[in-house]
């Protein structure tokens, strides 16, 4: 993406763009298209765009994948036809955040993966409407405050699990699908968004967007928030290829899941005495996840 | 050369689209259109167009994919009706905004609640501030031709086309039909050739901004005089269209008007009955004529009026019902466009044939009647009338 | 010759909005000792503005006409060769 655009400061899904981007070879062009959300509001403010070496496609909010889908089409089509250059590759790439994609785009996001569309669909995933002032979505985690699901009286945060919509997609019979964060020197982004997009047929990645606003932590600690979602094990990065599951990072040591919650004022209200069940409760989720993909993946491995 | 055949409106609509071979179709079965989508993907199975066929999960996504396609630069074309026409409300906006001309087929049905699948003209009324061209068909051969005709018309005029029929009663319905050869048609809408396209090699664009309020207004600004300037478009291709076929359209069909004393408005089959009761009336001395819109959108405000002004009285029949208190949409465009031009006659307005409800010619001869009385009258009449109901009030528990 | 003002609200230029500068969002800048930095790079992927250069895998400049001040670099300079300063501190260096 070129500077310029509009993404709040510190915000995690400018350098996601930018390193799915990086995956992309030089000789290749590229059709984004995104739901819109935060990211498509502050890169493409007419008469301005923030993209760069790519055609870029914004309809609405729920349809992103549906969208790409016919452009996709087209491109075959008019390719067939000899209306395009034969020798150069066109790559198909959404865009959405967890709203778009969990929720309102979940339909269409469905539809494009079943056809088996070439293409790769990318969510940045902050867990909430952060476009519209931090709502809660069906990615918002388990007690997180949102303005929609605030920490009250009677309830406190989102009472309801997070929709893991990974898992959703492995049903999909997808030949790559993939969940990754800015973590490290961000070369599993960067390698997952290059299998994804190099790999025939619907391929779907998620990856974990920090929203310094939204989550309440200083906007500086970008990398430092999404490094403890991984040593925490509360955004495991591993990747399913046919059906294979393979957890691309192991931490070292599995750090206890609050040391991930304490760094954000979502997840305050969790600390007073009295809510030390919920932190409870989202560890055992957490290490149920864990387990899970830890037997998934003895399990596929020699499939 | 001209063949002979007979088929259904339907069997119509998707033969003038494997005529024309888009490059994309997206679309999703609903009742009564679904016909088309199957018969063009028997064409698609078969090889018979070159199409990428999408079977979408839903009509938002059959409208979504249009857009994704016809943006990246390909010829577009979907098929629909009523549900699906309304579930695509949102993407139809977008189609339009975005200038894209694509084209979609319309067969015309009632809308939910209650739930019915006959024929009425509420979908593509409730669409009708859209931006779509909208074409309305008479018959089958009306059909098959504007759905020709819409690929040239949305392709000049930068906006997309909706080509309206009756549900049933002309999509299912055989007729004898003149089609073109497959060459003619191809030569008739020629290469499609986009100006501004995502898979354009010589540059990158980007479709679908932000915009703030001033560029907001601009661009809005510029889809209403592009619906403006459709007018000339679609007297131009239709022109073109007669030279080669013969069959002359504009953008509205007068039948018996210019000497006539009682006159109604009247879109799509029900003209073809109305013509019938015209002739009938004609030969008792009564002077009845008819006028049938075929551009709704745009709305031939200037000319329409001008076509009407010596009637004695007016009934402006409305296929749907804009729930506001008083009118049809039909009539309230009508009235509008007659007192934009100082075109002062007694006019009412008859809703009829809601969920298919058959309109049958004695109900048109009651319509000539009652005009009759309402020129006799000296303004003391009901401007909204139910036709071929018997409707008893609130309480009636039919 | 194709047209560039569009039919619609299409953008027909690549990246324009480099035309539109965020610098002036920052209360803190980036200050980058280049005695300190070590040239590892990790700071350029993470910078969400995509404003930090190099040449030749040498870090040359922080364009502050884009960057809007968020401090990510410098947390992720595993040699502190990144400072954070406040801006009123930049106006007196320009000074």
């Amino acid at each position: 993406m070129q500077v310029g655009h509009r993404m709040c400061a510190g915000c995690g899904a400018p350098p996601i763009v930018n390193q799915v981007l990086r995956a992309l070879k030089d000789e290749d062009n590229a059709v984004v298209s995104c739901a819109t959300g935060c990211l498509e509001v502050s890169t493409c403010i007419y008469p301005y765009t923030s993209w760069r070496n790519v055609s870029f496609v914004h309809t609405a909010f729920e349809c992103t994948s549906a969208t790409l889908s016919g452009a996709e089409r087209a491109y075959i089509a008019l390719k067939r036809q000899g209306k395009l250059n034969k020798d150069k590759t066109t790559k198909f790439i959404a865009f959405g955040g967890d709203g778009g994609t969990l929720d309102i785009g979940l339909q269409s996001l469905s539809g494009a993966m079943e056809r088996g569309h070439d293409i790769t669909y990318v969510c940045y995933d902050n867990g909430a409407y952060m476009n519209t002032g931090t709502q809660r979505s069906s990615s918002t985690p388990h007690f997180a405050d949102t303005t929609t699901s605030p920490a009250g009286k009677v309830t406190n945060g989102k009472m309801q699990k997070r929709k893991d919509l990974t898992e959703i997609m492995v049903r999909h019979n997808l030949p790559y699908v993939a969940q990754t964060a800015l973590y490290g020197n961000l070369k599993d982004l960067y390698e997952k968004a290059e299998k994804a997009i190099y790999t025939n047929g619907p391929t779907y990645v998620s990856v974990l967007s920090p929203c310094p606003r939204g989550w309440g932590y200083p906007s500086d600690d970008l990398a430092i928030v999404s490094k403890l979602a991984v040593d925490t094990c509360f955004w495991p990065l591993y990747e399913i290829e046919n059906g294979v599951y393979k957890i691309t990072v192991k931490p070292a040591k599995k750090l206890p899941v609050e040391e991930f919650l304490k760094t954000q004022h979502r997840f305050k209200h969790l600390f007073k005495p009295e809510n030390k069940w919920m932190i409870d409760e989202i560890q055992k989720e957490v290490d149920e996840k864990w387990n899970y993909l830890l037997m998934m993946e003895e399990k596929t491995a020699n499939s | 050369m001209s063949i002979r055949e007979r088929l259904s409106g339907n069997e119509a609509v998707a033969t003038a689209m494997k005529q024309i071979n888009p490059d994309v179709v997206a679309a999703y079965p609903i009742t009564p259109s679904t016909e088309v989508v199957q018969y063009f993907s028997n064409f698609v199975a078969n090889g018979t167009v070159d199409t990428e066929f999408i079977p979408v999960e839903s009509e938002h996504s059959a409208m979504s994919a249009c857009i994704g396609a016809s943006s990246a630069g390909g010829r577009v074309m979907s098929a629909t009706s009523s549900q699906g026409l309304a579930l695509m409300f949102e993407m139809l906006y977008i189609a339009s905004g975005l200038r894209l001309p694509l084209v979609l087929i319309c067969a015309n049905r009632a809308l939910s609640a209650p739930l019915n699948i006959h024929n009425d003209h509420s979908d593509s009324m409730g669409v009708r501030d859209a931006g779509f061209i909208q074409l309305y068909c008479e018959s089958n051969q009306e059909a098959y031709d504007n759905a020709i005709m819409a690929v040239k018309i949305a392709e000049q005029a930068n906006l997309p086309v909706m080509v309206c029929y009756d549900g049933f009663i002309t999509s299912h319905s055989i007729e004898n039909i003149e089609l073109l050869e497959n060459e003619e048609v191809q030569k008739f809408v020629g290469k499609h050739e986009p100006h501004e396209y995502l898979l354009d090699e010589s540059r990158n664009i980007s479709i679908g901004p932000l915009d703030l309020q001033k560029d907001y207004f601009t661009h809005r600004i510029k889809i209403a005089e592009a619906m403006k300037a459709a007018k000339p478009i679609i007297k131009k291709v239709s022109e073109e269209y007669a030279k080669l076929t013969g069959r002359k359209y504009d953008l509205y069909e007068k039948y018996m008007l210019d000497d006539a004393e009682y006159g109604i408005v009247v879109l799509n089959s029900t003209a073809g009955t109305a013509k019938d009761v015209i002739d009938e009336l004609r030969k008792q001395g009564i002077k009845a004529g008819l006028l049938k819109p075929r551009a709704f959108r745009p709305l031939p405000y200037e000319e329409i009026p001008n076509e009407l002004k010596h009637l004695k009285a007016l009934a402006i029949m409305d296929k749907s019902d804009s729930i506001n208190g008083f009118c049809g949409p039909l009539f309230s465009e009508i009235t509008a466009s007659m007192y934009s031009q100082n075109v002062h006659v007694p006019t009412v307005n008859y809703i009829y044939g809601l969920g298919g409800y058959d309109v049958k010619a004695d109900d048109i001869k009651e319509v000539y009647s009652n005009l009759q009385e309402i020129a006799q009258s000296k303004g003391n009449y009901e401007i909204k009338h139910y036709l071929g109901i018997n409707y008893g009030g609130e309480n009636d528990g039919i | 010759m194709k047209k560039d003002i569009s039919i619609g609200s299409n953008i027909l230029r690549d990246g324009n909005s480099v035309e539109f500068k965020t610098g002036a969002w920052k209360s803190r800048y980036p200050s980058h000792s280049k005695e300190k930095c070590k040239n590892c790079m990790m700071c350029i992927p993470f910078c969400p503005e995509a404003c930090i250069k190099q040449e030749n895998n040498i870090l040359t400049d922080i364009d502050l006409d884009y960057c809007k001040g968020c401090g990510v670099c410098a947390k992720v300079c595993p040699f502190n060769a990144i400072e954070m300063k406040d801006t009123h501190d930049s106006k007196k260096e320009v000074d």
